[in-house]
């Protein structure tokens, strides 16, 4: 799917810090990128900015990034024409090759002008189907480690924690003003995304959820205090970093590479090693170090390993951190393939949720393979539904597993009341 | 302090408009799932949002008449709540509130699609429905009136009108069904499912009943807001709004009768208030620009509801008429 990308994406952002909003930029814009998957960003070509009525405000050539920006007298409407003739062999203008656009006062109005570098007609030997299938391994496998720690903290707690999604924002939204604003590369910057999505774990539990255990807070109840977090934590990150989708300053921009049945760019081979060794090394170390039993034997019944000496909370805290920090990781990750955003944990959420239903809920290795499933599926689903409906696929997987075998793969009969 | 005086009648104002009512039929519906059934249904937006595109694609679309609409919204809402009831209601409570949020939000994802553009506007809807609606006010709907220090054209007036009597309609269903020995049940089924089925009662038809009925009071709900604000928009029913409706309701009182209609009156002048106060706060410099601009407002009522929804459940959640011992929040 990435491999057709149209491509050309509006950029609302480039230089704006978020937050500030376009009020401290005089003057009313027109900008956006030339940019297809095959060929990377498009350099030279020429594009037109005129009124309706055909009077030529400016004419620029798209820079080494491909981006190009026009400023104009004032707000109204406006006609975007990119030449034909520049665009390199092979890319074409998907329909006209003009836009008419609307300008409000006061505004860098984006402009999406969509190409086609052939790749859509099964061009280099792509078979769709299995391009499919590897990006939905990939999107599975960032949901897998997002869900890993939402499977584990409501095996070891019971709590089924609606304010997960936010985990994998904080993590995105951290790297990107470490590496954006901060100019780290994006690997440090990464890191230090895991650091900190282990430390808001650490402190939702410090701070909210064992004090509510200690109190005997239900379960619904506290399932309720997690919406309301989610719900104040969302619109924060709204406030402080903004509406707009931001990409990472690093690996933008690549060029796909051909492995015979589909296509990959590198930082998504790099996302799919990095998933599958960390996933691996939180398997390795549920199965062989003594936390990672302890882990597995609190889920598995909270008060037979309280009486054989397991502290319960230092082992419920090492979940949240843990969990935390995948998430965050899983964030990072994600804000690399798809930019990022202020409510793309939550809008991932529902597929977590999804893929751990599926393996079974408080399963740690039912999350993972369920979410391998259910970021398949949603993939594989474009093949017979529009893209914009795919997570629809994936929540009617979910309503689809609930009917037939609502414990789940892995899950064990007795969880499900 | 006549900044805030102009606050305070604004927010007055949004204490009986039509969003209050929204929010009201919103937490009347919840409240028969959740405050006395204890079904977790975290999707009640899509019922609303059923009901408001009911009504929006039968006028504008098909070109029925309205009333048809309204009943094309009713029986949409009663598919879903069947379709939503039929897998999860057997399962524990927190299976229904993760199928239903992805429900609602996938419901929403498909009526923004482009592909459903031809019957739901995409994401720029659908308007200009409720011309046969207003054409039925008793008084002139192009005038302004003002009543008690606010001001309101006619047709909002009349909206209101119709949707307050609505908003009395559903409360003194509720408050006849909850007498009756269907609600008896309905409240044990709340207070121990299994009990209730050594009685043999079948817990399942009752429990997809109340999601039903509750459904329905969504959808109700949907279709005030489509006429109110005159458009019916997929991305107007965001699920965030389900979260509003549950603060409502919890902050008014989970299973009281009245509960949902004060605690949506309330939290709509709170929130008003809020609203307006912060604006004109960071007009006069009172607040630096640097710290919050006057875009980010919108967003942090949604933030203070966040908080007052944990503060609520943590420290009162009964709320303000409710009793301890009747709200569902303990079990399992």
């Amino acid at each position: 799917m990435l491999v057709l990308l149209l491509a050309a994406f509006g950029m609302a952002f480039a230089t704006l810090a978020p937050g500030v909003a376009s009020a401290a930029e005089a003057g009313e814009q027109v900008r956006g990128t030339l940019q297809t998957s095959l060929s990377g960003p498009i350099e030279g070509v020429t594009v037109e900015v005129a009124t309706p009525d055909g009077e030529i405000v400016d004419t620029v050539q798209t820079g080494e990034d491909g981006r190009w920006e026009v400023d104009l007298p004032g707000p109204g409407q406006y006609v975007v024409s990119v030449d034909p003739d520049d665009l390199p062999e092979g890319v074409e203008v998907n329909g006209e090759p003009s836009r008419t656009v609307t300008v409000d006062a006061g505004r860098a109005q984006p402009v999406n002008i969509g190409l086609n570098d052939g790749s859509r007609n099964d061009g280099g030997g792509t078979v769709r189907a299995v391009q499919l299938f590897v990006d939905g391994l990939r999107f599975g496998l960032l949901i897998a480690m997002a869900a890993v720690g939402l499977s584990l903290i409501y095996g070891t707690t019971g709590l089924t924690n609606f304010a997960h999604g936010e985990l994998v924002t904080i993590g995105a939204i951290a790297a990107w003003y470490i590496n954006v604003q901060g100019g780290v590369p994006l690997i440090p910057a990464a890191l230090l995304a895991m650091v900190v999505g282990g430390v808001v774990g650490a402190l939702n539990e410090l701070i909210i959820w064992r004090p509510l255990r200690r109190r005997g807070t239900g379960l619904i109840a506290a399932l309720v205090v997690s919406i309301g977090l989610s719900l104040a934590l969302r619109y924060t990150y709204q406030i402080f970093y903004g509406g707009f989708s931001n990409p990472y300053a690093d690996y933008q921009g690549q060029r796909a590479r051909s492995y015979g049945l589909f296509t990959l760019q590198d930082r998504d081979i790099a996302s799919i090693v990095i998933a599958v060794v960390v996933l691996v090394l939180v398997a390795l170390m549920l199965q062989r170090t003594k936390i990672g039993k302890a882990m597995r034997a609190v889920s598995d019944n909270r008060d037979l390993a309280a009486s054989s000496g397991i502290d319960v909370n230092r082992v419920v805290l090492f979940v949240w951190v843990l969990g935390g920090a995948l998430a965050a990781l899983g964030g990072v990750l994600l804000g690399l393939s798809d930019q990022v955003q202020w409510d793309m944990g939550f809008r991932l959420l529902l597929l977590m949720f999804a893929g751990v239903t599926l393996g079974g809920l408080g399963t740690a290795y039912g999350a993972l393979l369920g979410s391998l499933i259910v970021g398949v599926f949603v993939q594989m689903s474009t093949l017979v539904i529009p893209n914009d409906m795919k997570y629809v696929g994936g929540l009617l997987l979910l309503i689809v597993i609930l009917v037939i075998r609502p414990q789940g793969i892995l899950g064990s009969r007795a969880r499900i009341g | 302090m006549a900044d805030l005086l102009n606050a305070f009648a604004i927010a007055g104002k949004a204490f009986f408009g039509f969003q209050a009512i929204f929010f009201a039929l919103l937490a009347i519906g919840l409240n028969v799932h959740f405050g006395y059934t204890g079904l977790l249904n975290f999707g009640q937006i899509a019922f609303a949002m059923l009901g408001g595109f009911g009504i929006a694609i039968s006028v504008s679309q098909w070109g029925l008449p309205f009333w048809v609409g309204v009943l094309v919204g009713v029986l949409a809402a009663v598919v879903l709540a069947l379709l939503l009831g039929l897998p999860t209601l057997r399962l524990r409570a927190d299976y229904l509130a993760i199928v239903t949020i992805a429900t609602a939000e996938g419901l929403r994802l498909v009526f923004r699609s482009v592909s459903a553009t031809p019957v739901t506007g995409g994401t720029r809807g659908l308007s200009a429905f409720n011309r046969d609606f207003v054409a039925l006010a008793p008084w002139d709907t192009g005038r302004r009136y003002d009543l008690i220090g606010t001001t309101w054209s006619g047709s909002e007036l009349w909206v209101v009108t119709i949707g307050w009597i609505l908003v009395a309609l559903c409360s003194l269903l509720v408050w006849a069904l909850m007498r009756s020995p269907w609600g008896r049940v309905v409240k044990a089924i709340r207070e121990d499912e299994d009990a209730v089925r050594s009685l043999g009662k079948n817990v399942y038809a009752y429990k997809m009943q109340a999601l039903v009925l509750g459904g329905i009071f969504g959808a109700f709900g949907g279709m005030v807001y489509a006429i109110g604000t005159g458009s019916a928009i997929p991305d107007q029913y965001q699920n965030a709004n389900t979260f509003l409706a549950y603060a409502a309701l919890i902050l008014g009182g989970a299973a009281r009768v009245l509960g949902p209609v004060i605690g949506s009156m309330l939290l709509l002048f709170i929130l008003q208030f809020a609203d307006t106060g912060l604006r004109s706060l960071i007009a006069n410099g009172v607040i630096p620009a640097e710290l919050l601009s006057s875009t980010d407002v919108a967003q942090l009522r949604y933030v203070l509801v966040g908080i007052g929804l944990m503060l609520l459940l943590v420290f009162r959640p009964q709320g303000i008429f409710g009793d301890r011992r009747e709200v569902m929040l303990d079990a399992r």
